[in-house]
């Protein structure tokens, strides 16, 4: 009897032990990815939010910078300019992506896969390029549009100019108009065509069943893209650079662009940026509240057979819309850009005798700085991408499997940068590390980090859907044959998941390639991205060479997302996954 | 010895007890059945044992070493379990030949004899001719017997089946039931088998224990289950039952509208205070003239209030005619009585089992 409970008590202290170390390494565990996310995250969010309440040299507290930045007339306007320019953008964008989505999901308009193509391309275009074609094609007199219109009317000036609140609306517009196309047509696509039967069979017609049915039953998902759209807009900086600054205005982002210039105010910028903050975490919270709300979208899943409806005439008038859509967000912009790229002088027109490749060989072998930028662009956006996703690939695993306490705590982390804008980010990253004891500024690394930031939330939405779709089974089936839980990762977890991993670097790879809000703050002479050099470029006025370089940048981004529809599936990067 | 021991065990999450109590052991080479509706804990247990989950309280011992307490436990990988899981978890990045060899080369067994063994096992199992296969080239059948055959190979101390064979057609996974039983009859490996199909459980299984709310209802031989369920749960969850109630007084046993003599049930029935008792459908006989009362038995008159056909019996609904209950009885093809006729039920008190 006290042998055995000697042995008890021997079993017990062991147990204890046992479990006290498990507990050790999983508390380890959960405090380095903590401190990974705090650094990456709470810090330059919290930095940014103390720095706008201290004063630049002492560190005291202050209202002083809340003073300086609103207290000023042209400061306040520049807020009223970005709201504008939200709301138009967001609307434009409504008008441009709702039909077309109803069109492609409910109808037999013709050429469906080649305007989805097209949309894909708006989608993968970066807003500052499409901004540079329409400067082509829209500047006062010079612009393709006004020649056009000048030859054709004989009139003395143009009509059209892109240097104003107008044409920056339908820049912003044109590229940003793909979100509200995701959002609608995937609702579209789950709403059962029997819903549309039942009203049809009680009598209604197609357009009275569309305004009825169909159309409210995604009502929250087009206000989702809709508010998307906005925040999209508010906090671009290329374009609005490239267009307001020249039609003198400013919006919120420029505005704070030029705090940014010689002295350096980053607590005045700090708090500036607050109010974009705030909107921004505001809207998300409406978007989640809208598109949470259960029982008003039907989505019951595809109930068999899906009825398209026959539009009759009427398609080719559908389809005649969706081209102009597509001209003025790819065809028009890419062509006069392409155009500019092989061009001796844009201005002087598709003759062949202007053609030349000389801007594409002065930039990969006559300017030593361009070459070195393209580098840095693919190099700092795949080490990203690879960081984005090793990180979150861990936290998803942590998390699913539910190895630490709190581990939810970890997947907020990863999705709030979400509604933190770029350039808010920025900022942040630019006032916690760019002063010593890190003194990151300039280097790659603190680009990177931002970049990895930056775009966490994609990365995290990969991985855990992902490591969702693979059963737990497959992984304790090697458990349970003897092998360890890093055996099962390595020689399971990770082949199966090497399909989804290569999708989600390439949804990273991509945005980073092409990011510019949050670069601007941070590159450093050495460290520069093609984004800002377009940007610099634009500066200078010199829009074949600048043209050339968006050139190479979109075959790239071509490239690579070609790569993988091919090996992924197609349409990977227009499916919802927030 | 017994080989594996479960010794008041039981899982708590929150405020909910999935597992209550349970004790069971197995013999070595012994076949046991989990059986019992969704959420009555059965697959809780079957973790449990495998190590993926820690119990709240008691132990679970191998060989009267402790593998699982509330305060610690041998991970999976040390346990020399195997297991097959409801998906069949087989590895689809690796062929068929690869995911049998990969326990026996996790115990560094020599390349050759790893060959010889797989091929063994694959005969066994009747896949040789797929070794090279991915499983995303077998049907579900298939992949089943890849995942029998991977378990079984490295000859564990226990084999662990959480449903195996829910996932298949109506004739495979009768198919499978018998394979499973003829690969135990091979291997003789201890099993702890879990199902909610009843008829799984009772071709493949040495003993079942019927499980219900967290708790073990009953463990028993399939014969003894059926033919003797100590508790409503089983008797009802196991095969159809009608379940009467009656007072007794020593002598007989009084139902509503007929009594039975006490001499003829079992021993255990008490001599006073109300029974409840579990009678088989097929266990009466319904005929048209009074039967012969012999040894024990009573017959009753009844009327037929309802009747289906089923091909191979007869579903009748019975009322005894001094009685409010109605009985349900089964009858061959042969014994043809239209609604509202009379006829008389003839009961066996030694096929009547009492219910706690």
């Amino acid at each position: 009897m006290t042998d055995n409970s000697l042995e008890i008590r021997a079993l017990h202290f062991s147990g204890v032990a046992s479990r006290l170390r498990r507990l050790d390494a999983s508390l380890l565990l959960w405090l380095a990815l903590i401190a990974v996310l705090a650094f990456l995250i709470l810090n330059p969010v919290l930095r940014l939010i103390i720095s706008s309440l201290q004063q630049t040299d002492t560190g005291h507290f202050t209202l002083a910078n809340y003073r300086s930045a609103y207290g000023n007339i042209r400061h306040l306007q520049s807020l009223l300019n970005s709201l504008e320019l939200g709301v138009g953008v967001a609307l434009l964008a409504t008008c441009f992506g709702v039909p077309i989505a109803w069109a492609i999901s409910r109808t037999d308009m013709p050429c469906k896969a080649f305007i989805r193509l097209m949309v894909f391309a708006a989608f993968v275009t970066p807003p500052y390029l499409g901004a540079i074609g329409w400067i082509l094609l829209a500047g006062p007199n010079s612009g393709w549009l006004n020649k056009v219109w000048m030859a054709l009317t004989g009139a003395g000036h143009g009509i059209f100019n892109i240097y104003s609140m107008t044409g920056l609306i339908l820049v912003i517009a044109v590229t940003s108009f793909p979100y509200t196309f995701v959002f609608t047509s995937s609702a579209l696509d789950l709403v059962s065509s029997e819903m549309e039967d039942a009203a049809n069979i009680l009598g209604a017609r197609t357009l009275r069943t569309t305004l009825r049915i169909t159309l409210p039953l995604v009502t929250p998902a087009i206000i989702g893209g809709i508010i998307i759209s906005f925040l999209e807009a508010i906090a671009l900086f290329g374009a609005p650079a490239l267009i307001a600054l020249p039609a003198r205005f400013n919006v919120v982002s420029t505005q704070l662009w030029q705090f940014f210039e010689y002295p350096v105010r980053v607590e005045e910028a700090a708090a500036y940026a607050m109010p974009l903050l705030a909107i921004t975490v505001l809207m998300f919270w409406i978007q989640r509240r809208i598109l949470g709300r259960r029982g008003y979208t039907s989505v019951t899943g595809k109930g068999g057979e899906r009825r398209m409806i026959a539009l009759g005439a009427w398609r080719w008038a559908m389809l005649a819309y969706a081209l102009l859509v597509c001209a003025l967000s790819v065809f028009l912009p890419m062509l006069v850009l392409i155009q500019a790229a092989f061009a001796k002088a844009w201005g002087r027109g598709f003759s062949l005798d202007n053609l030349t490749l000389h801007n594409f060989y002065y930039l990969l072998f006559e300017q030593t700085q361009a070459k070195q930028t393209i580098v840095n662009t693919f190099v700092y956006s795949g080490v990203t991408a690879f960081a984005a996703i090793s990180l979150t690939l861990a936290i998803a695993y942590v998390v699913n499997r539910k190895l630490v306490p709190f581990s939810n705590v970890l997947a907020f982390l990863c999705m709030a940068p979400f509604v933190v804008p770029g350039i808010v980010l920025a900022i942040g990253f630019y006032a916690a590390y760019a002063p010593p004891p890190l003194a990151l500024y300039g280097t790659a690394t603190i680009l990177i980090l931002g970049f990895t930031t930056r775009f966490l939330p994609i990365a995290y939405t990969s991985s855990a859907a992902g490591l969702r779709s693979i059963n737990p089974e497959m992984e304790e089936a090697v458990r349970i044959l003897g092998g360890s839980r890093l055996l099962a990762i390595r020689k399971v977890l990770i082949p199966l998941l090497k399909k989804s991993l290569a999708g989600a670097w390439i949804l990273v790879f991509i945005p980073a390639t092409r990011e510019l809000s949050s670069a601007i703050f941070l590159v450093g002479p050495n460290t520069r991205v093609i984004s800002v050099m377009l940007f610099d470029l634009s500066e200078e006025g010199n829009f074949e060479v600048l043209a050339a370089l968006g050139v190479i940048l979109l075959v790239a981004t071509v490239a690579i997302a070609a790569i993988g529809s091919k090996v992924i599936g197609r349409d990977f990067m227009l499916r919802r996954n927030s | 010895m017994s080989r594996l021991k479960l010794s008041g065990v039981s899982k708590r999450y929150g405020d909910f007890l999935a597992v209550d109590n349970i004790d069971l052991e197995l013999q070595s080479g012994e076949f046991v059945s989990l059986l019992g509706p969704s959420g009555c804990g059965k697959t809780t247990t079957l973790r449990m044992i495998a190590g993926f989950i820690d119990p709240t309280l008691g132990t679970i011992e191998m060989d009267g070493q402790i593998l699982s307490s509330p305060s610690g436990s041998v991970p999976p990988d040390r346990r020399q379990m195997s297991m097959i899981f409801q998906s069949y978890a087989i590895w689809p990045n690796m062929t068929v030949e690869q995911n049998v060899a990969f326990g026996l080369e996790l115990r560094k067994i020599a390349r050759a004899e790893v060959r010889r063994r797989v091929g063994e096992m694959l005969e066994v199992v009747h896949m040789s001719h797929l070794a090279d296969r991915y499983p995303a080239e077998l049907s579900g059948g298939q992949q089943q017997r890849v995942a029998l055959a991977r378990a079984i190979v490295i000859r564990p101390s226990v084999l662990l089946l959480d449903e195996p064979l829910s996932n298949l057609d109506a004739t495979l996974r009768e198919e499978m039931r018998f394979e499973i039983r003829r690969l135990h009859d091979e291997f003789h490996v201890t099993t702890v088998y879990v199902t909610h199909d009843q008829a799984e459980a009772m071709v493949t299984s040495d003993r079942i224990a019927v499980m219900n709310g967290g708790r073990i209802e009953q463990v028993d031989a399939p014969r003894a289950l059926y033919d003797k369920p100590k508790t409503r749960f089983v008797a009802g969850f196991i095969g159809r039952t009608n379940f009467i109630e009656g007072t007794s007084d020593g002598r007989q046993i009084a139902f509503d509208g007929f009594a039975l003599p006490h001499a003829g049930f079992e021993r255990d029935v008490p001599a006073g205070g109300k029974a409840v008792f579990s009678v088989r459908p097929h266990s009466m006989r319904l005929s048209e003239a009074p039967p012969t009362a012999n040894n024990g038995c009573a017959a009753v008159g009844v009327v037929i209030m309802e009747r289906a056909f089923l091909g191979e019996h007869w579903d009748y609904v019975v009322k005894p005619r001094e009685s409010a209950m109605t009985l349900r009885v089964t009858t061959s093809p042969m014994d043809d009585f239209p609604v509202g006729a009379s006829a008389w039920l003839e009961f066996e008190p030694r096929q009547m089992a009492l219910i706690a």
